[in-house]
């Protein structure tokens, strides 16, 4: 028998009930909607993710003044930070380090002509524009110098930007910080969502001497809240922690059996974490939208078996004219699969024009890849052959002349 | 081709066991009989005796428990049952009682279906089955469903059908048993014109008399036994 007849027959058999059809495929539709739905958004975020790590910068350490607690929480250490700017340089000198900034963090409002803005500042050192990777969109960072004498210089992110100057171009012009005017001398070029959900344009930063003198007017000055440290590779990220204990514990002259005064964090591990359970959420998404598949597979078995039933006789007066056995079982394989393939057809509609949606109305970053239309479209073969395979070798099996004697 | 003189069905101690509730029933007790190619019989009997048995077995729908078929020199004993489908197909064509139309397929498709089996081509066989139609009077009628047919019509669609791939024989249980006389005469006539025509062996069960009349021999079945089998000059006596 040829191949287009088989089809032709399926589609025929499928065209006749209609209704039920439909119905039978609903579950196909529904579940492959779903699959591509979930896989969409469990997509979507995994990339989010991936960029906020490649923005954040690679290879980073983040020390923190203070211990932490082996429960994980901050030991108090009142307004003085543990860490200097000295520190800061000393662990610039190790042999697996690249960059090294102290940063002295806080908000402050700005002011620009009648605008105002809050924002968060970051009193820092040029090395930090090297650890986080930023670049500029316009003018340029301050310098080693500028820090050294306390300059009234700021770099502004691109949202700070827009909310003060709108089109203006902002390098060169004054604004106030908590009153103190400073220069913008640049713009940082665009980063968007850090991992935990900030906008990393929406900052300010200036160098850290400035800070501390004219923003923030801290008492105990050279302190720096937490040192951001870049290592030169990522296999060279364990060597790095060590020697950074090794040498703040000498600086602070922590004696042995001591609690630290300071925490090193590995700020990469840390994302890869973020990222593992961001792709463990979207495998578990997955994997609750392939049960609706499965059940949608169930569906189609459970028409089969009736469909196969209620045409007994029908297959018998196809045997008697010289049917063969594989005839039946294909014919109805055929019908299993049309169902399963047009139920995902339909479904992979529903789930890009769902994705779609999602990311218009709910704004969340969605993302339907090739690989999971192909899977669908596999999975969904593979459930039409599973589920329509039992039903059509029971109509295969069937004797002639029982199967013409059924009413 | 069948050797000169050779039967085209030769059954030799044809037996029948049906398993049942209270244990095996026979249902043929050694029928042995030959039929020849281009021959047309007639089948009688009283209900039960096994008419329908016999013929599930000469039309290849079911196997004998005992004894040996031999079909056109094959013994039909030995062969597979994807070998059985294909005899049915090529050289055997079926009429029933109840017409046994697929209720959902026009009457073109229906003809058409034994050659979707044998691997014709869907406009081909359209054509050969247009043409069948045209044969059995119904060439107007060919995308009307069963439904829409009478009973009369329905039986020659089923005969344009148990002739579309041009098989030998024709067997048929009881064709004009649930059709009236003007109409079971018009079905007659077509299996008659078929046989002489075109040399078709029939086989045909009947409860009437007057329907066996066509027939050039007639074999009578009593309780799984032949109990006569004459010429057709003899019945009609
Ligand atoms: N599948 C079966 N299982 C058990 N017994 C059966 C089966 N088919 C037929 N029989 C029995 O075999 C006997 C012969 O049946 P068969 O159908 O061949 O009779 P028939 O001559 O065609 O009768 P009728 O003229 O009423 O059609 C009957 O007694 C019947 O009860
Ligand atoms: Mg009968």
């Amino acid at each position: 028998m040829i191949f287009t007849s088989l089809l032709e027959t399926a589609w025929h058999a499928l065209t006749t009930h209609r209704m039920r059809s439909f119905l039978t495929m609903l579950g196909m539709v529904i579940g492959v909607a779903a699959v591509i739905l979930m896989l969409a958004i469990g997509q979507g975020a995994q990339a989010m993710v991936r960029s906020s790590i490649e923005s954040m910068g690679s290879n980073l350490f983040i020390i923190m003044s203070g211990a932490v607690s082996s429960g994980g929480a901050r030991v108090a250490t009142g307004d003085a930070p543990s860490l200097t700017f000295d520190d800061a340089d000393a662990i610039r000198d190790l042999p697996d380090i690249l960059a090294s900034a102290p940063v002295s963090p806080g908000g402050a409002q700005l002011i620009y002509g009648g605008v105002n803005w809050n924002t968060s500042v970051y009193g820092t050192t040029p090395d930090y524009a090297v650890v986080r990777n930023w670049s500029m969109a316009s003018g340029s960072f301050f310098s080693d110098a500028d820090v050294r004498r306390g300059a009234r210089v700021a770099v502004i992110g691109g949202v700070v930007a827009r909310e003060l100057f709108g089109d203006e171009d902002p390098v060169g012009k004054i604004i106030r910080i908590k009153q103190a005017p400073f220069e913008v001398i640049g713009v940082l070029a665009s980063k968007g969502q850090s991992l935990d959900g900030r906008d990393q344009d929406d900052t300010v930063l200036v160098p850290i001497s400035s800070a501390q003198q004219k923003i923030f007017s801290n008492t105990l000055r050279n302190r720096a809240r937490f040192i951001m440290v870049q290592a030169v590779s990522e296999k060279r990220m364990d060597a790095a922690e060590a020697s950074i204990n090794e040498l703040l514990r000498s600086r602070h002259r922590i004696g042995l059996g001591q609690d630290d005064d300071f925490t090193v964090r590995n700020l990469t591990a840390l994302a890869e974490t973020a990222a593992s359970t961001t792709r463990i959420m979207s495998l578990l998404l997955g994997a609750i939208a392939a049960i609706s598949l499965v059940v949608g597979g169930i569906g189609i078995m459970n028409i089969m078996l009736v469909s196969v039933t209620e045409r007994t006789r029908e297959i018998g007066i196809r045997m008697a004219i010289g049917a063969r056995r594989r005839d039946v079982l294909w014919q109805f394989l055929i019908e299993a699969l049309t169902l399963s393939l047009f139920g995902c057809g339909i479904g992979l509609l529903f789930g890009i024009g769902g994705a779609w949606l999602v990311e218009r109305l709910a704004g969340l970053p969605v993302a339907v890849t090739p690989a999971s239309v192909l899977m669908a479209v596999g999975v969904s073969f593979l459930i039409g052959v599973f589920f329509g395979f039992y039903p059509a070798r029971r109509a295969a099996g069937l004797d002639p002349i029982d199967a013409l004697r059924s009413q | 081709m069948t050797t000169p003189g050779a039967p085209l069905i030769e059954v030799e101690n044809l037996e029948k066991d049906y398993p049942t509730g209270a244990g095996v029933f026979q249902a043929l007790h050694g029928v042995s009989l030959r039929i020849a190619e281009g021959e047309f019989v007639a089948i009688m009997g009283a209900s039960g005796s096994g008419k329908s048995t016999f013929m599930n077995l000469l039309g290849c729908l079911d196997r004998p428990t005992r004894g040996s078929y031999h079909l056109d020199g094959q013994d039909v004993g030995r062969l597979s049952s994807d070998q059985l489908a294909a005899l049915r197909n090529r050289e055997i064509g079926f009429v029933f009682q109840g017409f046994n139309l697929l209720p959902k397929l026009t009457a073109l498709d229906n003809v058409a279906l034994p050659l979707m089996y044998a691997g014709m081509g869907r406009e081909a066989r359209r054509r050969q089955a247009q043409a069948m139609l045209e044969r059995v009077g119904l060439g107007e009628r060919s995308h009307h469903t069963p439904l829409q047919l009478s009973g009369g019509q329905q039986q020659r669609v089923a005969i344009a059908r148990a002739l579309a791939t041009r098989p030998r024989i024709i067997f048929a249980d009881e064709p004009t048993g649930n059709l009236d006389s003007e109409t079971s005469r018009q079905v007659m006539d077509l299996f008659s014109q078929f046989n002489r025509e075109e040399g078709i062996t029939l086989v045909l069960v009947t409860h009437e008399a007057d329907i066996a009349a066509y027939a050039r021999r007639c074999i009578r079945f009593q309780d799984g036994r032949v109990i006569e089998d004459v010429a057709q000059a003899e019945v009609a006596a």
